[in-house]
């Protein structure tokens, strides 16, 4: 007999949770700011796997129009955060999110 | 183990490596590299999980764009390589909150969904399309003005500065320079050919960059 | 043929692109791009017009585009033979205005992007004239608007004809909105917006009279709007700060006659209601005269020749304004009046390129250096004025007999008066540009061949236009191309009414002469004294728009704001002191009481604290982003725990 194509739903949710975690890691850890927000994107993608997974399990689509949403929320704002960063790079010639520090004045 | 759970489990190893090297990878090129595998491997979870379209959406949006423009930026900006100044003093912190949080997820994911397994079902992409512009109009339209706000937002923000230059001349204004310009009550213009037309030396010195308006 | 009538409007849409994206590396500078679109279009149009020339019903072709709920929305064409006429008269006179062009705009510094904007403006207009329903008509209604934006500010680094663009394009969107809003009354009741299935149910008395009086009188309203019709004209005369060929594309062919279209496209829905078209006779008649005298007091050639086209606009809306027995006529005149209003700016403009000025105080005698030029502009003078045999006087006898055969005889007394008045005018603009001695201080010279080609085509069509449809030989090919109802109405000529016209227009050509065979500094009419102030201040309409709506809105916002802060603002603020007054008493005497003893102890505290807080404020982001993440895991924990 040919086993139902079933996966469980927490090995995809633990997989989410490693690229959560290791996205919150690099938010917190990493200096230049182009690597932070690639570990913004690592939670953006963690998020949408949520989104797919419960969208399999329920069997509402609602869940991947979401996701999609999310893919193109994710591309604005990595437009805009680029180029922010590149005008601090411009006027500041660091990308260090240590070494900007205006906000403790 | 169903052979979908077998090849979820060897692609979810290699996303895993592949996110924990974006992050821990001490050359800002290699990290955007383990980027597309952890992003490509998301992407390839999604297939598993039967959602084709959005995989496909996922290759073409970040592998395709997205790591591009990080890329691009990462060339912009000369970012220097090495752990001492890639990484910052509280890297320790950094590793015990995202352990928590990894801890505290996996464990309500198996407290909460231990058994649960998903039954797969193939979506068509014509479901999907169907549902975001029955159901989802809406936010459509604001997520494209979401974007659209973006592209002009980005645009501002990453374009240098102009220095300000002079108001550009027409290059003919002989004839085009009084059209609706001479109020009613002018008197006979006597120096018609001196008043609507620009020095000779104006015609060259138009604004380098805003030449042709579009 | 008609399966192609598609690619009419889809040409120069195409030919736009192409242009904006390859037109500067192309030789000609995107200009060929667009001349062949247009001229291609024209060759289909004729096609079209040839295969709809034989009458019968309207072929529509459409598909459907979009569907959410109610709301269908399909994309097409519906050529019947007054669709046909406009997309030949449109692609024409583009097609002349865009060779013309060549010439006039040479060595102006967005070339490229006017040519352009010169192909969408036609496409739009195209696509407009072509629409099967409602919203298609609307999609292209806009982008008209916008594209006599573009090109009236073409020039926009001059502040006024930032501004005249501005003023078109606000005024034109205040009769939009009630155009909008007729559109969706129209749709609401007929539950579709196919044009065709509309004209079908008001045809069958299937829809309310009262829906569709509020709808006809609702989408006049845009009419009013785009064809500068009383009180909404005062935009076209500043529209003439674009360059002088966009103002012979918009006044003879694309923008104005978008109303008259739109009223005679949607003509079923205005003839089933009395009131309605009683407005639009009304309107007619006091903008044609209202728009006629103020042609006379002006200086300006342009002025001159947009006040005539609000004038003649008005002559149309007229004859629609009579009916069934008006359409033809009105359409014939919309025909007619393309070619010789196209042509007489495409003759000022070659005035204006040789004397770098507009007003005409300062040109005179021209007939000598620019023979071709004055010749043109004289046919297109006659023409308008409607002197036998030109294209002018066919239609607009056709117009006034119509008006007299159906006894209304306000339009038709007012046509008269405005036929001398144009007459008049138009005399007066002749002899003060090309007769008499030379005022100016150019050197002026005949224009290149490009420029004057177009003229002397448009020249042609002024003179014979007209014979299409000369009932005094009969002749009714137009009529039989353009007519309401299974059979074309025709009306039998009356060499009377024929002689009247005539007359009224020889009055106005012989009062011209007397009164300007002679240049003379002071304008004669200057002797109407108040009378004459009061028509070259435009009866002052732009004063009472500016001082009665502009900045009334602008006050009363202001007063608003004033009263708020006087009364709202300023009790809230007094109300707070009393209660605060109360409150000090309080707290004075719990102060004096107990809290002096603890004041004390609560700087200590807060002094030891703030000292300990200091250190978290690092105003390095990702230690406050540390905090962020263990405050949600905290909060997390919570919620899925505690709840």
């Amino acid at each position: 007999m040919i086993a139902e194509a079933t996966i469980r739903l927490p090995f995809v949710l633990f997989f989410s949770a490693v690229l959560f975690a290791a996205g919150v890691y690099g938010v917190l850890a990493r200096r230049n700011a182009v690597l932070v927000l690639m570990s913004i994107e690592l939670m953006l993608n963690a998020v949408n796997l949520n989104l797919v997974a419960f969208a399999a399990r329920l069997g509402d689509l609602a869940g991947q129009v979401f996701a999609l949403f999310v893919i193109t929320v994710a591309a604005a704002e990595v437009g805009i955060g680029l180029a922010i960063v590149i005008l601090i790079y411009r006027n500041r010639e660091t990308i260090n999110v240590d070494e900007v520090n205006l906000l403790k004045w | 183990m169903t052979a979908q759970e077998v090849a979820f489990v060897a692609v979810a190893l290699v996303g895993t490596v592949g996110a924990l090297r974006v992050v821990t990878s001490r050359n800002v090129v290699h990290a955007a590299l383990y980027l597309v595998v952890a992003l490509a491997m998301v992407a390839g979870v999604y297939v598993l999980l039967a959602a084709e379209f959005l995989a496909w959406v996922q290759v073409l949006i970040y592998v395709g764009a997205i790591v591009v423009l990080l890329l691009f930026s990462l060339m912009l900006t000369k970012a220097p390589i090495g752990r001492e100044t890639l990484d910052n003093q509280q890297r320790g912190l950094a590793a015990v909150v995202g352990a928590g949080v990894l801890a505290g997820l996996a464990f309500l994911a198996q407290d909460a969904f231990g058994g649960v397994r998903i039954a797969l079902r193939p979506v068509r992409t014509a479901q999907v399309g169907a549902s975001i512009f029955r159901d989802f109009v809406m936010p459509f339209e604001v997520v494209s003005v979401l974007l659209l706000a973006a592209l002009v937002g980005a645009i501002v923000l990453a374009r240098k500065d102009e220095v300000p230059s002079p108001p550009p001349e027409r290059r003919v204004p002989l004839f085009g320079r009084r059209e609706g310009g001479a109020p009613p009550e002018a008197p006979v213009p006597t120096a018609v050919g001196g008043r609507g037309a620009p020095a000779p030396s104006d015609q060259g010195s138009a604004p380098s960059g805003g030449g042709e308006a579009r | 043929m008609i399966r192609f009538a598609w690619l009419v409007p889809a040409l120069p849409l195409v030919a736009f692109f192409l242009i904006v994206f390859f037109g500067k590396r192309t030789p000609g500078k995107g200009a060929p791009i667009g001349i062949a679109a247009v001229f291609a279009a024209f060759v289909l149009s004729l096609l079209v017009l040839s295969h709809v020339a034989g009458g019968g019903e309207p072929v529509e072709r459409s598909l459907p585009f979009f569907q959410a709920g109610r709301l269908e929305l399909e994309v097409g064409t519906r050529v019947d033979g007054l669709a046909a006429v406009m997309m030949v008269v449109v692609t024409l006179v583009s097609l002349a205005v865009q060779v013309y062009s060549v010439g006039y705009m040479h060595g102006d510094r967005r070339y490229t992007w006017y040519f352009a904007a010169l192909s969408l403006f036609t496409g739009s207009m195209l696509n407009l004239v072509v629409a099967s329903n409602l919203f298609q008509l609307l999609v292209g209604w806009e982008l008209v608007g916008i594209c006599s934006y573009l090109l009236i500010g073409h020039w926009w680094e001059e502040k006024e004809n930032s501004n005249a663009a501005i003023k078109a394009f606000i005024t034109t969107k205040t009769g939009d909105v009630p155009f909008l809003f007729g559109i969706f009354v129209l749709w609401l009741a007929a539950g579709t917006a196919n044009i065709g299935e509309i004209t079908e149910l008001v045809e069958h008395g299937e829809i309310a009279a009262g829906t569709l009086t509020v709808a006809a009188l609702l989408l006049f309203g845009g009419a009013i709007g785009k064809s500068a019709q009383f009180p909404l004209h005062v935009w076209l005369p500043d529209a003439m700060a674009g360059p002088t060929p966009v103002s012979a594309l918009i006044h003879a062919a694309t923008m104005v006659a978008a109303g008259v279209y739109l009223a005679a496209r949607l003509f079923a829905v205005f003839a089933a209601s009395a009131t309605a078209l009683s407005f639009v006779g009304a309107i007619g008649v006091v903008t044609m005269l209202i728009a006629a005298v103020l042609a006379l007091v002006q200086d300006d050639i342009k002025r001159v020749l947009a006040y005539s086209t609000v004038s003649q606009l008005a002559y149309m809306m007229a004859g629609l304004g009579l009916g069934e027995p008006g359409f033809t006529p009105s359409q014939f005149h919309l025909f007619t009046h393309a070619w010789f209003k196209a042509l007489l700016f495409l003759a000022a403009g070659s005035v204006i390129h040789a004397v770098h000025t507009n007003d005409m105080r300062a040109m005179g005698g021209l007939r000598r250096q620019m023979p071709v030029t004055f010749w043109t502009f004289l046919v297109g003078s006659a023409a308008l004025a409607g002197i036998f045999p030109l294209a002018g006087f066919w239609s607009k006898d056709e117009i006034i007999a119509a008006a007299w055969h159906s006894g209304h005889d306000l339009i038709f007394v007012g046509a008269l008066a405005t036929a001398a008045l144009t007459a008049l005018y138009m005399t007066r603009a002749v002899l003060l540009t090309f007769f008499g001695e030379y005022r100016g201080e150019a050197h002026p010279h005949e224009s290149p061949r490009v420029m004057t080609w177009p003229l002397l085509l448009l020249a042609a069509l002024s003179v014979g236009a007209g014979f299409l449809n000369a009932s005094a030989f009969g002749v009714h090919t137009f009529a039989e191309w353009v007519h309401v109802g299974p059979e074309a109405h025709v009306e039998p000529f009356s060499w009377a009414l024929a002689a009247v016209s005539l007359l009224a227009a020889g009055a106005g050509v012989a009062a011209g002469v007397a009164l300007y065979g002679r240049y003379r500094e002071r304008d004669p009419l200057r002797a109407a004294g108040p009378l004459y102030t009061f028509v070259e201040r435009k009866y002052f309409l732009d004063d009472l728009y500016l001082k009665g709506i502009v900045r009334p809105t602008a006050y009363t916002v202001a007063a608003a704001v004033n009263w708020t802060n006087q009364y709202i603002l300023d009790g809230l603020v007094n109300a707070a002191g009393w209660v605060a007054r109360r409150v000090a008493r309080l707290v004075d005497r719990l102060d004096r009481r107990v809290v002096d003893g603890a004041v004390n102890g609560v700087a200590f505290t807060t002094n030891v604290s703030g000292g300990l807080l200091r250190y978290i404020q690092t105003g390095n982001v990702q230690r406050y982003a540390v905090f962020l993440f263990v405050g949600v895991a905290v909060l997390a924990i919570l919620i899925t725990r505690v709840a």
